[in-house]
């Protein structure tokens, strides 16, 4: 076995306790909110169309659109809640319209019988038409439980646990035993719950004839050993986890990986309990620091500048470094505890030979050239400040923007299909793959020095303080670039690429 | 004993009359049988009986109490009721369908128990054999004799049928209809049974309505509709069966 996926394996029962927690407790409370709504849907026909209506809606947003709103709804709380809301609020289409396609089908002639033996419409309800529906609003759930563990994955984004923390750490470095793994682990719940729910389906379906036969005794064997199995599991998953000292963020890139890896080695060694959330939006892992859910993770001047406190100039390195500082003191109660000494702003970056052959050094000398040349951006370059500033500044546009992954966008320009793309200064990357950075003379592209963000909580614990100093300016942009060259381009673990950086700092 | 008086029955307020005043009663221990063709409005008349339709007119007294006045759940609880197409609970078995009207009555468990085994040993189908089946699991035959049972269970005086015996096959029919009128005499019970087959009004009912169009034709024994129909429609209904037994007569004679 390899040490990627022993690696790998070691992650499994945290990741495993917090997929199946997630999908049990949004499951259950989806059935509990939508066989009532179902019900009263199939009794008034006001209620039935706009219900129907509403749960589809919610069914055609994208999943991570609606993880992103419950957050914000929820005032930036992360974690296990916004994520089960999320779930539910996705689980109840096929559940709510199953019960009222399951009670609408129930025979009228049976229906008629109950009324003319006197039975009222609620016992009419209870007694014949739920039972009947049963086998049908199973389905239902089973559906909804093979969605959920589907869906389950994203939450990850929400820094709730599960195993997206694989699929997305494995995309974010490059690691595809890490989304195998991740993948086949989820798929495997998803078979199982299905089995299990297809199981008691077919028990439900066959109670009135089979109930004597040989299989249905087999099948309700099984089903009896899985449920148990199940609930054996998932006892053991509810159990309470525990506290840890400082929990550290990160959002979803390898650099991020690698240096709240790095923070949780640091703090480990000095006796301290941690955990990590990792795969978070920047707007989601600032709020959580700022009230308290994340304890410290890796951020950047730059970002704070545009995104947070919506400036739109660029002042210098300085004084940008200067005001965030007393910005996310003053209007959060966080503190930045140090910069680690490397910027991770934003260049174009072109091909070397490309770039020679055009004549290109400067962005400058893009500017008459621009209307023929390909830009490709990561997912979030042509909706930020630094491409208006960069825009207006030169007065450029180019003949085509794409929108790509960032590690498809590398693969792009090193393939010729775009000229050029917004790379990032500390990306192992632009070193990899020999691009050359471009000259930014206007100084147009804002600063991005790496900072240590800590929630006030952290911030008071010296010991704590004392360790994260210990990094402060220790690492450079060619070392960071190094270290992330190691996972993106070489395919090394973080642990690897951490431990470089140990060797860099402790030297 | 059932009394209808001036009883109409409108879907669309008042242009039609699927039921136009109906008068008729049914004396204690009586069985009545109701026929007419799909449409007459046999059906809707039953049903207006146990408040299963409302009537847009007119009044139906069950042992003396308007049934206008009697909470409709309870007043089909104390009537029994036998389903065309059967209308048994599918996920019930034979026993917990035939418990069903006593259990809403609140009976005592015991009591229940006990009163199934008689009913459905009253229809033949006792209840160690049977008891424990579903009904997908049983006969036309044999399921109907459940919806008797069914009927039965709660000791009404009053019963209704709708077209109890129609999807069965003859000899089943046959068997069903002789054994039901010994009950119906034995418990001394008031029965309507809908039904558009002359043959089995004929030969089971005390007195005969016969429908059309929403309305009553004729009331009268098998032998006054027999020997002096007072319609067109009604010597029709009865000449077929008439006929029948003629030619069956000759045939038994010839050979």
């Amino acid at each position: 076995m390899s040490d990627n996926l022993r690696e790998q394996l070691v992650l499994l029962p945290e990741y495993f306790q917090g997929h199946l927690l997630l999908t049990l407790i949004s499951l259950s409370l989806g059935i509990i909110i939508s066989i009532p709504l179902g019900v009263w849907a199939a009794q008034s026909k006001i209620v039935k169309r706009p219900l129907l209506t509403a749960v589809s809606i919610i069914q055609t947003f994208p999943s991570v659109a609606i993880l992103a709103m419950v957050v914000a709804l929820l005032g930036g709380q992360i974690g296990l809640v916004p994520a089960i809301i999320a779930l539910v609020l996705y689980s109840m289409l096929p559940i709510v319209r199953n019960t009222v396609t399951g009670l609408e089908t129930v025979a009228d002639e049976v229906v008629e019988a109950a009324r003319g033996i006197g039975m009222s419409s609620n016992q009419i309800l209870t007694k014949v038409r739920l039972p009947l529906a049963l086998p049908v609003i199973i389905a239902g759930i089973r559906t909804a439980a093979v969605w959920t563990v589907g869906v389950a994955t994203l939450s990850t984004l929400v820094g709730a646990t599960s195993f997206g923390n694989y699929i997305f750490t494995g995309l974010q470095t490059s690691n595809l035993v890490s989304v195998t793994v991740g993948s086949l682990a989820a798929a495997l719940m998803a078979i199982f719950l299905d089995s299990i729910i297809g199981g008691i389906q077919w028990l439900t379906e066959h109670r009135n004839q089979k109930s004597s036969t040989r299989k249905f005794k087999q099948v309700k064997f099984i089903v009896i050993t899985a449920v148990l199995l199940g609930g054996s599991f998932s006892a053991y998953s509810i159990l309470p986890e525990p506290k840890r000292d400082f929990v550290i963020g990160g959002k979803a890139y390898t650099e991020q990986y690698i240096i709240a890896g790095l923070l949780a080695t640091e703090l480990e060694a000095a006796g301290f309990t941690v955990d990590q959330r990792i795969g978070m939006g920047t707007e989601v892992l600032y709020t959580a620091t700022a009230n308290g859910t994340v304890d410290v993770y890796l951020e950047y001047t730059g970002t704070v500048w545009a995104n947070i406190m919506n400036n739109s100039h660029n002042p210098g390195r300085k004084v940008v470094l200067e005001s965030v500082t007393d910005f996310v003191k003053e209007k959060d109660g966080m503190v930045n505890v140090g910069t680690l000494g490397f910027q991770n702003r934003y260049a174009l970056a072109m091909r070397k030979d490309r770039a020679q052959e055009l004549g290109i050094v400067s962005i400058e000398d893009m500017i008459p050239l621009a209307d023929g040349l390909i830009a490709a951006g990561d997912l979030e370059f042509f909706g930020r400040l630094e491409w208006i500033t960069l825009r207006d500044t030169y007065n450029i546009d180019f003949a085509e923007k794409l929108t790509f992954d960032s590690t498809l966008m590398y693969t792009a320009v090193n393939e010729g299909q775009v000229d050029l793309i917004t790379a990032y200064t500390s990306d192992g990357r632009v070193a990899a793959f020999d691009l050359q950075i471009i000259e930014d003379p206007r100084n147009s592209m804002l600063p991005y020095d790496s900072f240590l963000l800590a929630s006030s909580r952290a911030a008071e614990n010296n010991r704590f303080v004392e360790i994260m100093q210990t990094l402060v300016n220790q690492i450079s942009d060619l070392e960071m670039r190094e270290a992330n060259r190691l996972v993106d381009v070489e395919g090394r673990s973080v642990s690897d690429a951490i431990a470089y950086l140990q060797t860099i700092i402790h030297e | 004993m059932i009394e209808l008086k001036n009883l109409q029955k409108t879907f669309d307020n008042g242009a039609t009359y699927a039921v136009a005043d109906t008068s008729f009663s049914v004396e204690k221990g009586e069985l009545l049988g109701l026929i007419g063709e799909s449409g007459s409005g046999k059906t809707t008349t039953l049903k207006m009986i146990n408040r299963l339709e409302e009537p847009s007119s007119g009044e139906v007294y069950v042992n003396g109490q308007n049934v206008l006045a009697i909470n409709p759940e309870e007043l089909r609880r104390n009537i029994g009721y036998v389903f065309q197409g059967i209308g048994l609970f599918p996920h019930y078995t034979v026993a917990e369908n035939v418990a069903a009207v006593p259990q809403l009555l609140g009976w005592d468990e015991n009591r229940v128990t006990l009163r199934c085994q008689e009913t459905l040993k009253m229809v033949g189908l006792p209840v160690d054999e049977y008891g424990a089946r579903y009904s997908s699991q049983l006969s036309g035959g044999q399921q109907q004799r459940v919806g008797v049972a069914r009927a039965l269970a709660a000791e009404p005086d009053v019963i209704l049928m709708d077209e109890p015996f129609g999807a069965l096959d003859p000899i089943t029919r046959a068997e069903l209809q002789e054994e039901f009128k010994r009950i119906q005499t034995n418990l001394n019970l008031t029965v309507i049974i809908v039904t558009h087959d002359m043959t089995e009004a004929l030969l089971m009912a005390d007195r005969i309505a016969v429908m059309k169009d929403g309305e009553v034709l004729q009331i009268g024994t098998p032998q006054d509709l027999l020997n002096e129909p007072k319609h067109e429609y009604v010597k029709k209904m009865v000449d077929m069966p008439k006929r029948r037994a003629d030619r069956l007569e000759k045939l038994v004679h010839s050979s």
